[in-house]
Formats: C-alpha cells, sequence, structure tokens
C-alpha cells in the first residue's frame, strides 16, 4: 500500500518496510532540539538513570541541540542560573550543536535549526517545543514533546510509543493575490479544520501555490499546523529546499527527497484556492478564531508585534521596513521587532531595513521568543490590544490575561501599525 | 482506573483550554514539579482556592474539546499532577495527552461529559457515571501506546527499564 511521507520518514526511522496509521512504532531520531527546558529535560534525564548505575549520557552528542532564545539574555537570577547548569551539561556530554546568547550564532530555536542546516528532508525531528512542527518545511518528519519524552530520547535516540498519524493532505493551488500570502492561507486553514482539526494527524502540503513558495513561507505553514494539533506539517522537499539548504544554510549534501507514494492513502484531502483568499486576522483569544482583515478593520492597537519563529525571517523584515520606510509610527501604537535569528538580524541590519523600521519608532529586540509567550519583554497592560506576527493569542498569552492580541501577516501588522488601528493592507497606509 | 471510586468536579471548563490558562507562559522559568503546582490555573480564582486547602486531592476537573491546546510545556501537567486532580474531557491535544501519561496525572477520556462543579463523579472500569445526574458516559481507551507508560508507572520507569535493558547489550 502506498505510503505519505510521514509514514515513509517513520517506516524508515524504524527500520520497517512499511507502516499505516495507528502502528506503534520507535522511530531513531536523527536530531533532538530543545532550549531553555533543558533544564527539566536535565532533571527528568538523570531521574531517568537514577540507581541504575549507569552513567547519564546522552545517546550521540552531535545529535543533540540546545538553543537559547526563550528567556534570552537571562532576565532573572533563575533563568541565568538554569542557564548555566544546561552550559555545564553542555561542556560535559560534548554537545557540538549549542548555540548560547550570542550575536554572531544565536536566535530563535526553529530558526537556528534551518538555517544551520540541521534538518535535511527525511529526518525525524524530535523538539521539545510545540513549534518544532516547523521542520517539515524541509521535507522532514519533526515532532513536538515535552521534556520527559525528550529525556527518554537524550537516553535512548528513539522516540518510544510513536502512534504513526494518519495524513491529511491540503492542495493549495492558484496565485495569492497581491498583500496575501502564506501567513493568510495558515490562518484560513485553521479557521476552517478548528484548532483540533489536524489533532493527531500530519499535514502534507501540496498544490502549485506551495511550489512557488520559498521555504520561508512554508516554515511559516509547518510552524503552525500545530495551531491545528498537527504532529506535523509537511511540505515534501523540492528543488527550493535543495537551494536553501545549498545557498543558505551552506550545508553540504547531497540530500534526497522523501515524496509521497501516488497511491499513498490520506485520511482527507482539502483543496483550497489561495487566489480566493483575502488578508486573514486571527482574533483574540484563539488560533482558529479567523475573519478576514475586513472583518475587524479599525480595532486600535496599542501593541504591534512583528518577528518570532513564524515571521521573523528577512523577507518578514523587508516587508514591514518598506511599508514604515519614511513615515512614523503614530503616537499611540509601539512596534517591537524581534529577528528570528542574529544572522537575520545582521543581514536586516546591512540592507537598512532595521534603520527604517527604528527610524519610524520600532524598538529593535535581540532575536528570542519572549514575547511572543509572555516570559521576557514586550508584556501588554491591563485592557491594551496587540496585533502581532507571532503564532498564538491565546488569553494571557502576551503577558496578560487581561490584553488581547490579534495575529496577521507582516503586511497586514506592518500597514496596520502605520494607522494605529487593524487596516486591511489592499486599502494601504 | 480500577474499581468504582467517587470524586467531586472542582472546576468546570469549555473547549481548548490552553496551556497557557493552565500554567500561565510567565511563570515558565519555573519547572521543577515541586515547584510547578503554586501557578496553577494562575489566571483563576480557582488558584487562591488550591492554595487556600479548600479543593481536596482527587478533585476533578471537567472540560469539554482538546484540552490542553497549545505549548508543550510540561509544567501544565506537572501542575495539575501537583494537586493530585484528576481531567475528565472530551478529547486532549496531543502533547498535552502525552505529558500528562509520561508525568502520572490521571486523565479519562469521556465524550459528551456532562457534569458542573459539585457534582460527584464514579469512575468505573469504561465508564464515568455523574451520580449527581444519574447518567452514565463511556470513557475512551487511552491510545494503545500510552497504556504502556501508564502501566509502567510512567515514563521515567519505562525508560528506565528500557535504557538499562539497552545499555547491556
Amino acid at each position: 500500500m502506498g505510503m505519505t511521507v510521514a509514514e515513509k520518514i517513520l517506516a524508515r526511522a524504524s527500520g520497517m518496510a512499511e507502516v499505516s496509521p495507528g502502528m506503534v512504532v520507535e522511530p531513531a531520531v536523527d536530531i533532538a532540539m530543545s532550549h531553555e527546558n533543558s533544564a527539566l529535560i536535565m532533571n527528568q534525564f538523570f531521574e531517568i538513570f537514577e540507581g541504575t548505575g549507569l552513567e547519564p549520557t546522552v545517546w550521540d552528542p552531535s545529535r543533540v541541540a540546545i538553543i537559547f532564545d526563550h528567556r534570552v539574555p537571562a532576565e532573572t537570577s533563575k533563568t541565568a542560573t538554569n542557564q548555566k547548569k544546561i552550559r555545564e551539561f553542555v561542556a560535559k556530554q560534548g554537545i557540538t550543536k549549542f548555540h548560547d546568547v550570542r550575536g554572531d550564532e544565536g536566535g530563535i530555536c526553529h530558526q537556528i535549526m534551518a538555517e544551520s542546516g540541521y534538518v535535511h528532508p527525511g529526518m525525524v525531528v524530535a523538539g521539545a517545543d510545540s513549534h518544532t512542527s516547523s521542520h517539515g518545511c524541509m521535507g522532514a518528519m519533526a515532532i513536538g514533546v515535552g521534556a520527559t519524552d525528550m529525556a527518554g530520547v537524550w537516553a535512548l535516540g528513539r522516540m518510544v510509543n510513536v502512534e504513526v498519524p494518519p495524513t491529511i493532505k491540503v492542495v493549495a493551488d492558484g496565485e495569492f493575490k497581491p498583500g496575501v500570502g502564506p501567513k493568510d492561507l495558515i490562518l484560513y486553514l485553521i479557521g476552517m479544520i478548528s484548532a483540533e482539526g489536524a489533532n493527531f494527524r500530519v499535514i502534507e502540503f501540496h498544490g502549485r501555490a506551495i511550489r512557488h513558495m520559498s521555504i520561508s513561507g512554508r516554515f511559516v505553514l509547518c510552524n503552525m499546523s500545530v495551531e491545528a494539533g498537527a504532529t506535523c506539517g509537511i511540505v515534501p522537499a523540492d528543488e527550493e529546499t535543495f537551494r536553501y539548504l545549498r545557498e543558505e544554510a551552506c550545508a553540504p549534501g547531497p540530500f534526497t527527497a522523501v515524496l509521497p507514494d501516488p497511491d499513498a492513502v490520506y485520511e482527507k484531502t482539502l483543496e483550497i484556492d489561495v487566489s480566493r483568499l483575502d488578508p486573514q486576522v486571527a482574533r483574540p483569544h484563539a488560533v482558529d478564531n479567523v475573519v478576514p482583515v475586513g472583518e475587524v478593520a479599525g480595532t486600535r492597537i496599542d501593541q504591534v508585534v512583528i518577528g518570532s519563529c513564524t515571521n521573523g525571517r528577512l523577507d518578514d523584515l523587508e516587508i514591514a521596513a518598506s511599508i514604515v520606510k519614511g513615515h512614523k509610527l503614530p503616537a499611540h501604537t509601539r512596534m517591537l521587532v524581534f529577528p528570528a535569528s542574529w544572522r537575520i538580524w545582521s543581514e536586516a541590519q546591512k540592507r537598512g531595513y532595521l534603520s527604517d523600521l527604528a527610524d519610524a519608532g520600532a524598538v529593535i529586540m535581540n532575536p528570542g521568543c519572549g514575547c511572543c509567550l509572555g516570559v521576557h519583554q514586550g508584556a501588554l497592560g491591563d485592557g491594551e490590544v496587540a496585533l502581532a506576527t507571532t503564532n498564538r493569542n491565546f488569553k494571557g498569552r502576551m503577558g496578560n490575561p487581561n490584553a488581547s492580541v490579534y495575529l496577521a501577516s507582516p503586511l497586514t501588522t506592518a500597514v496596520s501599525a502605520l494607522r494605529g488601528e487593524i487596516t486591511d493592507p489592499r486599502k494601504g497606509a | 482506573m480500577a474499581g468504582a471510586e467517587t470524586h467531586k468536579v472542582v472546576l468546570r471548563l469549555g473547549d481548548d483550554v490552553s496551556t497557557d490558562a493552565i500554567y500561565p507562559g510567565r511563570f515558565m522559568a519555573t519547572v521543577l514539579p515541586t515547584e510547578t503546582p503554586q501557578y496553577c490555573f494562575a489566571d483563576l480564582d480557582f488558584n487562591k482556592k488550591l492554595k487556600d486547602g479548600a479543593i481536596a486531592p482527587g478533585g476533578v476537573v471537567v472540560a469539554d474539546r482538546n484540552f490542553g491546546t497549545g505549548s508543550s510545556r510540561e509544567q501544565a501537567a506537572s501542575c495539575l499532577k501537583g494537586w493530585d486532580l484528576i481531567i475528565v474531557a472530551n478529547n486532549y491535544s496531543r502533547i498535552f495527552l502525552q505529558n500528562a501519561v509520561n508525568l502520572g496525572l490521571r486523565l479519562v477520556i469521556v465524550p459528551g461529559i456532562e457534569a458542573a462543579e459539585g457534582d460527584e463523579l464514579e469512575f468505573k472500569d469504561g465508564e464515568v457515571v455523574n451520580a449527581t445526574t444519574g447518567t452514565s458516559y463511556a470513557a475512551e481507551p487511552l491510545p494503545p501506546a500510552r497504556q504502556a507508560i501508564v502501566d509502567a508507572g510512567g515514563l521515567i520507569p519505562y525508560m528506565r527499564k528500557r535504557v538499562v535493558e539497552e545499555r547491556a547489550r
């Protein structure tokens, strides 16, 4: 029987000729990623070895990636102490893929994994972060897990007790209208299938709109697939994947795409004509509370956030900079910009995007996740409203349960920032 | 869950209870299961009730669909477990379900459950009875891959056994 991309990858990694949904497998992990929550993973990892008389060593230090991004630089002595313990662990274990608080090689874990060339088509990626689904943009199977599951991966090098998920095929055809792009597509899809529409399932993306999309755009789709509950979003690898790996991630090849069999069995197929899409906005306090931008136009905004793992790449910053260049943000709207990595920060600076943004009144932050999840700078005041390019808008998400977060594309967000209210980007700044 | 036990519903929630609601992000620098319970449902009055000792161990949180949606933060499972709460929901978000099973948090999948705060629920094999309303609901088994971890007493003992076996080879 034909297999989907996820099934093929899980079969290969589990040493089986064929798998089908519902089978329980133990795939070998090609790379295991975590961030500051490594402090908890270490705790659970040492507990696994307790009383065994065995030395607690990770199965393969070259396959463990630890990237500080959630609270950088440390905001409290507690975080600083946790980061210190993790550094000591990294040194002792000989972990090589370690990205500390540094302006040359640091950044948000998912972006670092992609731009460092750590993720290749066909890999099994385990990540102690729900947005690990992002790495499906490289044609990999990337599964987000909790800390104890990750401790098990560190110990065994395999994920245990994985049920092969059924796959939903999404076919996105047509061409985006001006002002509409990947973020609008994924918001629309999440609104269509709901926050649990892909729970315990994989979303495999196909269609002409996907083939014409850069890795940056595919990243957005896979990043937010988890907002529909998906175990992973996958874009089968193609020439664009190889181009990215070669030119941007400088990864030594060769790479092989894992493609679905022609007779692969999908749980269902959803067809979307992207040319019919308007810019989309997710309203508070759920990511599936999605409407065309017109329905919320005029909503006054106190804070705008451009960046995060979802939309903090060079193309996103370029869009934002091109919109605000030569203008000034209104007095009541502040803008925070979080590039997804220092490499992006640096390139955006060279190209003048950061000065364009700063001259308009934006504050350029250091790469990190802290604002999006409300743990490190950029918190909202009581009753305040934010419009963000990030991926979640749950109550309390940006640090305050008495505030509201709307989600949109970088274009919609930047255009809205200049008006100080949610604005249809096609009606212009 | 073996045998019949009766527990009171102490909190009734709806659909899509996010991990940010269960354990707000701003407390994520706290990671240890011994420390996370203080921030359980930190933005609800329920947190104060827990801290005041007004909620007895074994209290049941009842929710509708997609409980635990969002982040992979294990604090969301460990903080609930720290108060010995039992979760009853129509279904769960994948990562939360795995974390809960890994840490030994008691949860039951009960499609269509109807229960209000103060109701008494009777837990039987394959069934939850709302003793207050007299209605019985079928409980769904956990995915088979998860049951093995429950049977081992959680992921840590399960993995300890696996590691000893595999490293001995």
